[in-house]
């Protein structure tokens, strides 16, 4: 009845386990009891869970990127800790424990936190940059998010009942393979990443088609913002590359579950196909994580050094060589292999060549500041944070792309260093920046500049102080994922890394405050215009928090910076001849409830009760099917409505919310008059 | 040692400062625990290459690193909104020669470093034997749960958890797996390849001179990873000769049977030796994973090759 489930399941057999274990189920209890007792159920479900609006799926994925940020640090510092104390004893985990952690940790922050983390500030921003009501499909937008959501489910539900995977983020069999990995584990694993990177897959699609068929007129692929032609690229990986994992854990699970022979030692099975499978989303995927963040630090860049953004065009060509060269480059993620040097070296000649465009979006982005009137906003902070720190992990990049010099390097924590290097300084800082840029787009107020800047200057210095000692500690020999370690020389190094750790939990709590801090005091910080830091691009133009259409009447586009354009012209916050009605998707319920069902699905063939499965399995299909009978799926907002909405809306904004745009005026060598438009 | 070399020679040859700036680098890298670290002063010529062309990129990189890094931060400070004075060009954005310079620097330099790729990855292909006027002395290494075996074709003979051999040798280490992949890394003689059942990797390198080395499997493989780890001696002839010796006078002698108990998950395995070993020992584990039918070669063969099966 419960295949393999048993009471066994529930984490008994160590007091590190049961705290996991409790503190997950306490925590869901305690939001399960505030929304009880705040009555926001019915608010909750009918507003936020079954909402199609763009916005609210994309705050509602930042929120779980942000909830799963905290999951997956602790399983940081748990390990940082071990290490720090692990010299010549088990310290105060025992290997199977650690390895439970460092296989989640890597598994949450890829895929339940970059990716939503992403996916939401896609969401709630790059229609709003392109002109657009709402993505081409509203409502997979939402099963996207379940499905998201689900396998994030997942992972959290395996602290509870059964383990998690032991076979680390990247799962190489045949350690993965059900002779040497019998348990749960894996297969928590495997489902979240099938469920999930459905979920993701599906995003990338959706985000494509808004962006090739939504754009408002005048709105040329050459005048898309930067963030929306990074979405554009990392989207088109997703789409591609996304499927390709979705195939190999499926094979995986085959071989896990019915006794298939893709990946086993012996019987025809063979685990290097794994590896190539794996690295060919595994390597795109640095890039849909990475992309977005040089998007983000293009629009802030601009922004805050009040300049149009330097070589735009190139930005734009630099973009798409990175998407299209990412797919050429799988194999240095195992040079070691043994393939032949011709191989190796092609392979490595290849992941140089993408050094080339990306140094040239650093320069761009120095030449932006170049000349500029630069503000120190928390968004630019983390920017410039960014630019200096991400050449050390590029500079390192190269060194790991030269075959023989990765042949020392390889398993090492010099590689764990880099690629923190390119996700914490690279994309994390980059979400972060988006998160302090476009909060009041989302919320309509201001988030606290004083606790901004604290989180990052924690975050900037504990990412020192965290990987710089693993880049030395690589070259003394150490290799990554060690629960314990013979060498005296290592632990000093070990211990500032633990310290560092502790730093970032300050940069964690820093964020934590601010969001708590500007929430109290949000009435002083609001933000009337919907444009709080004289921004350039299109998705200023509506109000914070913008109303569900986005843009009452669609904009006219003539420039690339399209608001800015629309402010110096004077023709922004100008009340249209006539409103119009507007044709709004309806919310519907059968995105959660898809996520539900495919968590259960998941979790059902985890367990082997293949009853359940099946049972999901047919009641997705009827839900699809209901979905596609329905054919009243949008309701209608009266133009009169719009109307009440735009009035209430530039009636409070006053001559003095709005921008001096006199402030654009050059000085120095260059001034004149340049400023009312441009030819 | 490295460090107090370089000491002496600079005092001779310049100011007295030079050398207490070097000096106390060295007195740096000791306190650090770095004067031991494999990559950085490695112990054989493969490994120095290897080095080397580390150190080389990463100076050929900084051409573009240092302006990236020092530009940014004196851009920011220089054009920060409240210095009076400073040129602002708010329309500015785009020149053909600021753009053919951050295209064409690095384009330039990946030119350079991938000329390096191509000559560097030939030359250090792990696979390739290492010229030598004495023969390579060929090792063969099993990694099992959690330990490695070698065993020396050439004297019938094997060890778990340590390696020897003849420095004046190149080291020719053929390699496969009988469990999950791992990977044979000796830090200080250069590189590492993957071991996976049922397929032969390989390895060859060389030592400058007589020494003991860490060696491991740096691919995480399950609970006893952390201590799968061994020392690897190049011993000079005497010390080779009376190590041979050792091992022939173990009463241990590795045949199936003692093989398929080693085979067990075992962690942190103490150094054992075998006086002999069951014939082509190599051979048979890693048939054991070919999808070959038919009768076996021996019954050795055959409680190997279906004992774990």
């Amino acid at each position: 009845m419960l295949g393999r489930l048993t009471m066994d399941a529930l984490p008994f057999y160590s007091w590190v386990a049961m705290g996991g274990a409790g503190v997950t189920v306490l925590g869901g209890i305690a939001v399960f009891l505030l929304i009880t007792y705040l009555r926001a159920w019915k608010v909750l479900w009918t507003d936020w869970l079954t909402s199609v609006d763009h916005k609210k799926i994309g705050i509602m994925y930042v929120v779980l990127s942000l909830v799963m940020l905290v999951r997956g640090f602790v399983d940081a510092l748990m390990m940082r800790a071990q290490q720090a104390v692990s010299l010549n004893s088990e310290g105060y985990l025992p290997p199977e424990h650690f390895e439970q952690i460092f296989s989640s940790h890597g598994t949450i922050m890829i895929f339940f936190v970059a990716m939503p983390f992403l996916t939401g500030l896609i969401n709630i921003v790059v229609p709003q940059q392109i002109g657009a009501r709402d993505v081409a499909f509203p409502f997979l937008n939402s099963v996207s998010l379940w499905l998201t959501a689900s396998g994030a489910g997942l992972v959290l539900v395996s602290l509870v009942v059964g383990k998690f995977s032991q076979a680390g983020w990247t799962g190489y069999p045949p350690y993965s393979g059900i002779e040497y990995s019998p348990g749960v584990g894996v297969d928590y694993w495997l489902w979240a990443l099938i469920t999930s990177g459905v979920g993701s897959t599906l995003a990338g699609i959706n985000f494509i088609v808004t962006i090739f068929k939504n754009r408002c007129p005048g709105m040329s692929f050459m005048r898309m913002p930067m963030f929306t032609w990074t979405a554009l690229c990392a989207s088109i990986l997703i789409a591609f590359a996304f499927p390709g994992l979705t195939v190999v854990a499926g094979q995986l699970v085959l071989d896990r579950t019915l006794g298939f022979h893709f990946f086993t030692n012996g019987d025809g099975g063979n685990m290097m196909m794994f590896a190539n499978l794996l690295w060919i989303w595994g390597h795109p995927e640095v890039y849909i994580l990475i992309l977005p963040a040089f998007g983000i630090y293009s629009e802030v860049v601009a922004t805050f050094s009040r300049k149009r953004l330097f070589g735009y065009t190139s930005l734009v060509y630099a973009t798409a060589c990175i998407a299209l060269l990412s797919f050429t480059v799988w194999l240095h993620h195992f040079f070691t292999m043994g393939s032949s040097s011709n191989v190796n070296a092609i392979f490595g000649i290849a992941t140089m060549i993408i050094a080339v465009p990306t140094g040239v979006k650093i320069f761009d982005w120095l030449f932006t500041l170049y000349r500029g009137r630069i503000e120190f906003h928390p968004a630019m902070v983390f920017t410039i944070g960014f630019m200096v720190t991400f050449v050390i992990g590029g500079v390192t990049g190269v060194l790991l792309a030269l075959p023989p010099a990765d042949y020392l390097m390889h398993n090492s924590t010099f590689l764990v260093a880099h690629f923190h290097n390119m996700l914490i300084p690279g994309a994390l800082f980059g979400y972060f920046a988006g998160l302090n840029y476009w909060f009041p787009k989302a919320f309509g107020f201001k988030l606290d500049v004083k606790w901004g800047m604290r989180s990052f200057w924690f975050w900037f210095i504990g990412f020192y102080l965290a990987f710089m000692p693993l880049y030395v500690l690589g070259f003394m020999g150490m290799s990554r994922r060690m629960e314990h370690y013979a060498d005296p020389t290592w632990q000093p190094y070990l211990i500032v890394a633990a310290l560092g750790a502790l730093c970032v939990l300050c940069g964690i709590v820093c964020i934590a405050v601010q969001l708590y801090v500007s929430a109290k005091k949000w009435g002083s910080a609001r933000d009337i215009t919907g444009d709080p830091w004289n921004g350039r691009t299109l998705e200023w133009a509506t109000s914070s928090p913008p109303a569900a259409y986005n843009f009452a009447v669609l904009p006219q586009v003539e420039d690339i910076d399209a608001f800015h354009d629309m402010k110096i012209q004077g023709v922004a916050y100008k009340v249209p001849d006539h409103y119009e009605d507007i044709v709004m998707p309806k919310s519907s319920w059968l995105g959660p409830i898809l996520g539900g069902l495919a968590f259960v699905l998941g979790f059902a063939m985890v367990w082997y009760i293949w009853w359940l499965a099946a049972l999901c399995l047919v009641l997705s299909l009827v839900c699809v099917g209901i979905r596609s009978f329905d054919d009243e799926c949008d309701y209608i907002l009266p133009a009169d409505e719009v109307e009440r909405i735009e009035k209430a809306r530039l009636e409070q904004i006053t001559p003095a919310d709005l921008h001096d745009m006199r402030d654009f005026l050059p000085v120095g060598p260059a001034s004149g008059e340049i400023l009312p438009g441009r030819a | 040692m490295i460090e107090a070399n370089s000491g002496r020679s600079v005092r001779r040859s310049f100011k007295p400062f030079a050398a207490v700036l070097l000096l106390a680098a060295g007195g740096l890298l000791q306190g650090c625990g770095l004067s031991d670290a494999p990559v950085l002063f490695p112990k054989g010529p493969i490994a120095l290459a290897e080095r080397d062309l580390l150190f080389t990129a990463f100076a050929i990189m900084m051409i573009v690193a240092i302006p990236a890094i020092v530009l940014t931060l004196f851009f920011a400070w220089r054009y920060r909104k409240r210095k009076n004075g400073a040129v602002y060009t708010p329309e500015w954005d785009g020149s053909w020669v600021v753009e053919a310079v951050v295209w064409l620097v690095p384009g330039a330099i990946v030119v350079v470093l991938g000329t390096l790729v191509w000559t560097r990855t030939h030359e250090f292909d792990p696979y390739k034997p290492i010229v030598s006027d004495k023969p390579a002395f060929r090792v063969q290494a099993v990694a099992l749960d959690w330990k490695w075996l070698f065993v020396y074709p050439e004297l019938g003979i094997a060890s778990v958890n340590e390696l020897a051999f003849p420095a004046d040798r190149p080291l020719s280490i053929e390699i496969t797996s009988d469990t999950v992949m791992n990977s044979l890394m000796i830090p200080a003689l250069g590189g590492q390849i993957y071991a996976m059942a049922g397929m032969r990797s390989e390895l060859n390198l060389l030592a400058d001179g007589p020494g003991v080395f860490t060696g491991r499997n740096t691919m995480y493989s399950g609970d006893g990873f952390s201590d799968q780890h061994f020392k690897a001696h190049a011993l000079d002839e005497n010390d080779f000769t009376a190590w041979k010796e050792k091992v022939a006078a173990s009463p241990d002698v590795l045949d199936a049977k003692t093989y398929l108990e080693l085979h067990k998950q075992s962690v942190a395995n103490p150094v054992t030796y075998y006086s002999s070993t069951e014939a082509k020992l190599f051979e048979i584990i890693l048939r054991k994973y070919a999808p070959i039918m038919g009768p076996y070669e021996s019954e050795a063969a055959e409680l190997i090759c279906r004992g774990a099966a």
